[in-house]
């Protein structure tokens, strides 16, 4: 699929949802039906959403990519753009560029057991790959989700967690690290729940999302059970302002991680991730 | 290419004229506010006749020396690329009518063919690193395509480097090899021109030349020698990638970046720089907005901003950030250092912080990947 690089195209809110405080999902559709009929994601790339007098800001795309209808970004209202996106409503229009990156290895996964591991708020670039196992549960061996967060609160989708721990074959493990009353799982981080996680060294492919310090103590956490270096996947985020590698804010050494990313294999991004200043 | 011919120092202008009439607007070195920087060129007697420069770290002097040559310069701080990377332009405008927004692209700026006289070897190096940038990899970049297109490059041979200058260490000049329509030497009487290129070779034969004569050719050969031998500066001549990011930690970041001022003038002076930001301008009323481009550097801090976040929030963590890419990680990128010899970071640096400096230093527990 060509991306629609260039100029933005006139997209449709047709549903807004609000996740918790803060997030809210906008289902969105191309207004232009040959624009909409075009366009095509893989699970893991993002597009450029622009609001007329503000500005652009990258997203990522949480829906399936079979889903014709529309697709939804899952935002955090933390800067002037997504505060401003926040303030839409169904029926309201923005513009859109993309699908840019590269997206999740969920060709190579076939046949293998697919753990996610996400700390933080949210894990917006994996829920696409829950949904995506999800909903062609024959091709994948088990699925494994870790999630951790901070307070039992930043939790969101609750009752999608709630619905995936009882998917056949999957195992839904969730900690807080400060957990309270009405929070059924495990209190610690997420390095707290591979002993139960069960993941088979050699027959795994581990997608991360979440806070570079999280991502690389998972990351040892796995070497240390043996599992191989390239069996590991992250998504990073950078600033970033063209989609095409084009910008230069998005530089991690030599990756432009709009465009050789967000989703890169760890050993193609080990030797400075976790060096502070890159 | 052909033999090399004989161009008369007084029919220069008949150079001007014939791309002037092949539809190309000329531009060339010319001396404004104090150095030589680009304009628009009609007549080749506005040319730099007899100018002289001197420059050193954080300093860039032009005197008149008196004799005819038009081109015994080093480079001002103007490169080739704001000719084709605009320092601002607009990409497309928003407006909003009864349904809501619509977004208009634009066509690219261009004002049509543009003909460079004066260009140097280390700025055609870079040229061909931005070609690179803006029209391989996801595609041609439409606004620095539609500009590049039509160019027409004049390239002069450096006989005169500056004390800043490195490009021998670098691989990239003095002369010209690479990249031009046709490339001049210039000696006291005339120019010896070569042509690079098919259209380079019919412009050289519309003009009142004849064959270069063996004591102008070799004449010209000793001066680039003598260019070569003058320049003192230099860059270790290895990939620099694996000694840089082997330092991460070494102390030199920390005092580079207790006299760098992070003020960007270096990255705006490279030319081979292509960060940019690109941001929206929105009408007074609301009613419409343009979105721009406008070149950025690493120096900034909103450069690295995320989220809340300034991941490069220290000057050392900045320099780094451009000393690492410039030599190191360019080599991921394009199959070379971004670097080209051409000294500009080091005269335009307010402090005059010299990149070669920081990589010895970088360099000197490490002596033997260095050499």
């Amino acid at each position: 699929m060509r991306p629609l690089a260039g100029t933005p195209h006139v997209a449709e809110v047709v549903e807004r949802l609000e996740e918790a405080r803060g997030i809210f999902t906008l289902r969105l559709r191309f207004t232009e039906p040959e624009v909409h009929a075009a366009y095509g994601f893989a699970p893991g790339q993002f597009n450029m959403l622009y609001l007329h007098g503000v500005g652009g800001v990258p997203i990522s795309i949480v829906s399936d990519p079979e889903d014709e209808h529309m697709y939804d970004h899952t935002i955090r209202a933390v800067g002037r753009v997504t505060r401003a996106l926040a303030g839409l409503k169904a029926g309201d229009r923005i513009g859109v560029r993309g699908p840019f990156g590269r997206s999740w290895p969920l060709k190579e996964a076939e046949g293998r057991d697919v753990v996610i591991a996400t700390g933080g708020l949210g894990c917006a670039p994996v829920v696409s790959v829950i949904n995506y196992v999800l909903r062609r549960r024959e091709r994948y061996g088990r699925l494994v989700i870790l999630q951790g967060v901070k307070h039992t609160a930043d939790l969101i989708w609750r009752e999608r967690y709630e619905r995936w721990a009882r998917m056949p074959d999957t195992q839904v493990l969730l900690a807080a690290s400060q957990s309270g009353p009405q929070w059924p799982w495990r209190t610690g981080n997420v390095l707290n729940l591979f002993d139960e996680a069960h993941v088979d060294p050699d027959n795994s492919v581990v997608m991360m999302c979440g806070p570079e310090g999280m991502m690389i103590a998972v990351v040892e956490e796995l070497k240390r059970r043996g599992l191989p270096e390239y069996a590991l996947w992250l998504s990073m985020e950078r600033n970033m302002q063209c989609g095409s590698g084009r910008c230069g804010h998005c530089q991690h050494g030599g990756r432009f991680v709009c465009r050789d990313g967000p989703v890169f294999n760890y050993p193609d991004v080990k030797e400075l991730l976790g060096v502070r200043g890159f | 290419m052909d033999e090399p011919l004989f161009l008369p120092a007084e029919s220069l202008q008949a150079l001007v004229d014939a791309l002037q009439g092949r539809g190309f607007r000329c531009v060339g070195p010319r001396v404004q506010d104090g150095a030589v920087v680009y304009g628009r060129l009609d007549d080749a007697g506005e040319l730099p006749h007899g100018m002289r420069d001197e420059q050193g770290p954080g300093r860039y002097r032009l005197r008149h020396e008196g004799d005819g040559r038009r081109f015994a310069w080093a480079n001002g701080p103007q490169a080739l690329k704001p000719f084709l990377f605009a320092p601002e332009e607009p990409l497309w405008r928003s407006r909003t009518d009864a349904d809501g927004p619509v977004f208009e692209g634009l066509e690219p700026d261009t004002t049509g063919p543009l003909a460079v006289i004066g260009a140097r070897a280390c700025d055609l190096a870079a040229l061909d690193l931005q070609d690179r940038h803006f029209l391989g990899g996801p595609g041609p970049d439409p606004h620095y395509q539609a500009r590049r297109e039509g160019l027409f490059l004049v390239a002069v041979d450096c006989s005169h480097p500056a004390e800043t200058c490195f490009c021998v260490s670098t691989g990239d000049g003095p002369q010209v090899t690479a990249g031009h329509d046709l490339a001049l030497h210039e000696l006291g009487h005339g120019y010896v021109v070569r042509s690079g290129t098919e259209r380079g070779a019919e412009v050289a034969a519309a003009l009142p030349v004849r064959a270069a004569r063996h004591d102008e050719i070799e004449q010209a050969g000793r001066e680039v020698t003598r260019a070569v031998r003058a320049q003192h500066r230099r860059l270790p001549s290895r990939d620099l990638r694996s000694v840089l990011f082997s330092q991460l930690e070494h102390p030199q970041w920390q005092r580079v970046a207790e006299r760098c001022l992070a003020c960007g003038n270096c990255t705006s002076v490279c030319p081979t720089c292509f960060c940019h930001s690109e941001h929206d301008q929105a009408a007074l009323d609301g009613s419409e907005s343009l979105h721009l481009r406008q070149w950025d550097s690493c120096f900034t801090e909103g450069h690295s901003y995320l989220h809340g976040v300034v991941i490069r929030a220290e000057t050392a963590q900045r320099y780094r950030q451009w000393l690492t890419h410039k030599l190191g990680s360019w080599h991921d990128q394009f199959g070379r250092s971004g670097c080209v010899g051409c000294g500009r970071c080091i005269a335009w640096c307010p402090v005059g912080i010299d990149l070669t400096e920081e990589v010895a230093a970088l360099c000197h527990s490490d002596e033997e990947a260095c050499e």
